[in-house]
């Protein structure tokens, strides 16, 4: 009974939504054009995410040791730093190594090699080099240096220079501009969701309202609510899902455009993003438009199914 | 079966019923005579409880109508099939489907529905028109079809709501005679029309009403 019921309105609602012809198509456009809209959201975040990423990335902190500092001591610093859930990443450059760095980068500035060569011995530190996994979490690493007991031997520290309090303006400046960004990027993308869903929800409305008068006759013949409303669910649910397909399809070529042109001006190659996350971007459009087009449908029968 | 009680119902700023009594037994044929705004309509409506009195009560058999819930009301429309003027046929649905649906919507099975929409079809005289859609018939067929989805389910009662107020003298004469053979096989008929010749061709009981109140009923006069 329950298998006919159900197998009745599902054939209904296809029926609806083949003989609806202008109407179904005109909410179907509408939908797609609101899984359009979340599609770009979704490849505007990819990109905001890559370039803050790339900013963060440029953003370290490196503390200079002094000549004479012991390699045990700033190795054991370094493994206490690695132990901080701040921190993403410390590489260590010896003496030797920051003396051929600096030998490397200078190798066409005849003077300065010369001058080093005259000094026979190494006149450069070691040093650390700090990633912070949050760029907010700068402060309180170098609030730990500052504490930190292994720093000093007896009573002169072995830390030559910490660089984050010449680079603390930037490093704030860029972290308000980051959390700024994500601040704007989500209210941007939720009023642009609203927008689309009300229009959607409106669109279905219409569509249910031209057929308000067949409700009533519906519920006249003895049909009971769900028997009414289960079509325009189904109906709702076909207009999702073909709104889905057009888009996935319609992005094809979109992004294939924007991989080809636009790669460097927005640091990744949407092409190869779709084409990554296919399943991904699938998925949550074939859920947003399914529960977009059956809750739009439910909400707008109800005024007509309970007169 | 139909039992009126001191029935009113008056809107704002006019009355559509005025202390409404009268009982309408089972295998009647009842017509309901008056001019456009007597009060007919709002009448059979209250039958079907699609509107609430101001007072009084309405009994079909031994159910007060308006006391019912939503899901009860469904049960109790099952067992009435209704006729209207303006048809409402489900214009997105061909005559098959229209009267299926009527079907689908008491539970019938699909072998059911296979075997007797084909015979009602028939009955209505409308087997050629079978997968045709509303808009694509003539005022009569529609009404006939109406006719042939309110007797599908085998209903108690039939109520016509000024079935003829749209046809010709020759669909009207039709969807009478109809109508008569309907309650020759026993099922109820509530007629109501403003054309006197309807009545005439029907021959039956008649309840006449003006401005709301009953002022004859043949019953009595009998």
């Amino acid at each position: 009974m329950a298998i006919t019921t159900l197998k009745r309105i599902i054939r209904a609602g296809f029926l609806n939504f083949k003989r609806g012809g202008v109407v179904s198509w005109a909410a179907v456009l509408v939908v797609t054009i609101t899984l359009s809209v979340i599609t770009i959201i979704i490849f505007s975040q990819a990109v905001l995410r890559y370039s803050l990423n790339q900013i963060k990335d440029k953003v370290d902190v490196t503390i200079y040791f002094t000549v004479s500092a012991p390699e045990e001591n700033i190795l054991s610093l370094k493994s206490s730093l690695e132990k901080m859930p701040e921190v993403a990443s410390v590489s260590y450059t010896s003496k030797d190594e920051a003396l051929r760095l600096f030998r490397e980068r200078h190798s066409n500035d005849y003077p300065t090699i010369q001058a080093l060569d005259e000094i026979g011995d190494n006149p450069l530190g070691a040093y650390l080099n700090i990633k912070a996994k949050e760029v907010s979490q700068y402060e309180s690493i170098a609030n730990f240096l500052k504490t930190d007991d292994a720093l000093v031997i007896g009573s002169t520290s072995i830390v030559d220079k910490v660089n984050y309090h010449q680079n603390k303006l930037v490093i704030d400046r860029l972290n308000n501009i980051i959390d700024g960004a994500q601040k704007l990027g989500f209210l941007i993308t939720l009023i642009l969701v609203i927008i689309s869903i009300i229009i959607t929800f409106n669109t279905i409305r219409l569509t249910i309202f031209i057929s308000k008068e067949e409700i009533g006759v519906m519920r006249l013949v003895g049909a009971s609510k769900m028997h009414v409303r289960g079509p325009f669910m189904i109906e709702g649910t076909i207009y999702g899902v073909v709104a889905t397909g057009i888009t996935m399809f319609l992005f094809l070529p979109a992004t294939l455009w924007l991989g080809k042109n636009m790669t460097d001006f927005l640091g990744i190659n949407m092409y190869d993003y779709y084409i990554a996350n296919f399943f991904t971007i699938f998925a949550i459009l074939l859920l947003s438009g399914i529960i977009l087009g059956i809750i739009s449908s439910f909400l707008a029968i109800r005024k007509y199914l309970n007169k | 079966m139909i039992y009126f009680n001191e029935v009113s119902k008056i809107y704002k700023d006019a009355t559509a019923l005025l202390d409404v009594t009268f009982t309408v037994e089972a295998g009647e044929f009842v017509s309901i005579v008056g001019h456009s705004g007597a009060g007919k309509t709002t009448l059979t409506k209250m039958i079907l409880a699609e509107d609430v009195p101001t007072e009084g009560t309405v009994f079909f058999e031994s159910i007060n109508v308006h006391k019912l819930k939503n899901k009860d009301l469904t049960k109790l429309r099952r067992r009435i099939g209704v006729v209207f003027q303006d048809f409402k046929l489900l214009s997105n649905k061909t005559a098959y489907e229209n009267i299926a649906f009527a079907m689908e919507a008491v539970g019938k099975t699909e072998e059911e529905i296979i075997s007797d929409v084909p015979h009602v079809l028939e009955l209505v005289d409308l087997a050629h028109r079978a997968n045709h859609f509303p808009d694509q018939m003539s005022g009569g067929e529609q009404q006939r079809l109406a006719i042939a989805r309110a007797i599908i389910n085998q209903p108690e009662l039939i109520i016509a709501d000024e079935p003829t107020g749209n046809l010709d003298p020759v669909n009207t004469h039709e969807i009478v005679q109809i109508l008569k053979k309907i309650n020759d096989l026993g099922t109820t008929v509530i007629l109501t029309t403003h054309n006197r010749g309807v009545i005439e061709s029907v021959g039956k009981r008649v309840i006449t009403m003006e401005n709301g109140k009953i002022i004859r009923d043949t019953k009595h006069n009998k």
